[in-house]
């Protein structure tokens, strides 16, 4: 059993790893600031569900789980928040998002 | 305010005081008693700044929160399958763009879990919310019009049920 438990976290630990490097090459592939966002995106939300899950199959099932999964809801309810944020200082310091060229923009 | 404030402080309270005592992990009587004593000046003064309305203190979606939660953690799941897919092509085959609409929800507190549901979903991002409606930024047409939008507005609508 606790074999099993160390190898599904171990799993986790490593999708969630996937999604933060996946998130990370997006950040320097993307053009600009508001496309950027989008692949930090990836590592607020399924990185930080991932590897925090595969750290709550290392607990004993106690406090420190609830904890950990509070940490999971503070960030979920957070990031999007601080994201919003971002993307509103953008456009108030007259960042223009690049759009795709036929579709003639906004 | 709403229409029993008392029961809605108490509530605040009570999720607090478990949580302080989730956090603090000690268990003296000082302790305790100092949490307590926390607890309610904290109660006190959101009392004073009339923080404990319908949108402060939403107990009421609670219910109804445990069946959105779940389904958005999977549409976040697939929407960061999508945004992976398009980083890892050598393509990298991004169509930016963005787009205004109005959701249907009647409350500010709707309106502010659709948008917040929208940024955490990758690949939409809402970068504009007032009373006109939702300014979005998109990364691809997919992340805009899969079936995720319409699918969402009308669920953050139940969730935020008769009001």
């Amino acid at each position: 059993m606790e074999m099993v438990l160390d190898y599904l976290s171990a799993a986790l630990l490593l999708l969630g790893s996937f999604f933060v490097v996946v998130g990370g090459i997006g950040v320097l592939r993307m053009p600009d600031v508001f496309t950027r966002m989008h692949a930090a995106g990836l590592t607020d939300t399924m990185g930080s569900f991932f590897i925090l899950t595969g750290l709550m199959l290392q607990t004993g099932f106690d406090g420190v789980t609830l904890r950990l999964v509070m940490i999971l809801g503070f960030l979920w309810f957070t990031s999007p928040v601080a994201t919003h944020a971002l993307a509103k200082a953008a456009l108030h310091g007259k960042i223009e998002p690049v759009v795709h060229e036929d579709e003639g923009g906004d | 305010m709403s229409q029993r404030p008392v029961a809605r402080v108490a509530g605040l309270c009570l999720l607090w005081y478990a949580m302080w005592l989730l956090m603090s992990g000690h268990y003296t009587r000082l302790l305790l008693s100092l949490g307590a004593a926390t607890v309610v000046g904290v109660a006190l003064l959101v009392t004073r700044m009339q923080l404990t309305d319908r949108e402060g203190a939403p107990f009421h979606i609670v219910p109804r929160l445990v069946f959105y939660l779940p389904w958005l953690v999977v549409e976040v799941f697939k929407s960061n399958l999508a945004v992976a897919r398009v980083i890892l092509s050598p393509r990298l085959p991004i169509r930016p763009r963005v787009v205004d609409f109005h959701g249907h929800q009647k409350t500010d507190l709707g309106r502010f879990i659709y948008a917040n549901s929208i940024t955490l979903t990758p690949g939409t991002i809402t970068v504009r919310l007032d009373a006109e409606g939702f300014r979005i930024h998109a990364l691809t047409e997919e992340a805009l019009d899969g079936t995720e939008e319409g699918e969402m507005d009308r669920r953050v609508c139940r969730l935020e049920g008769p009001s």
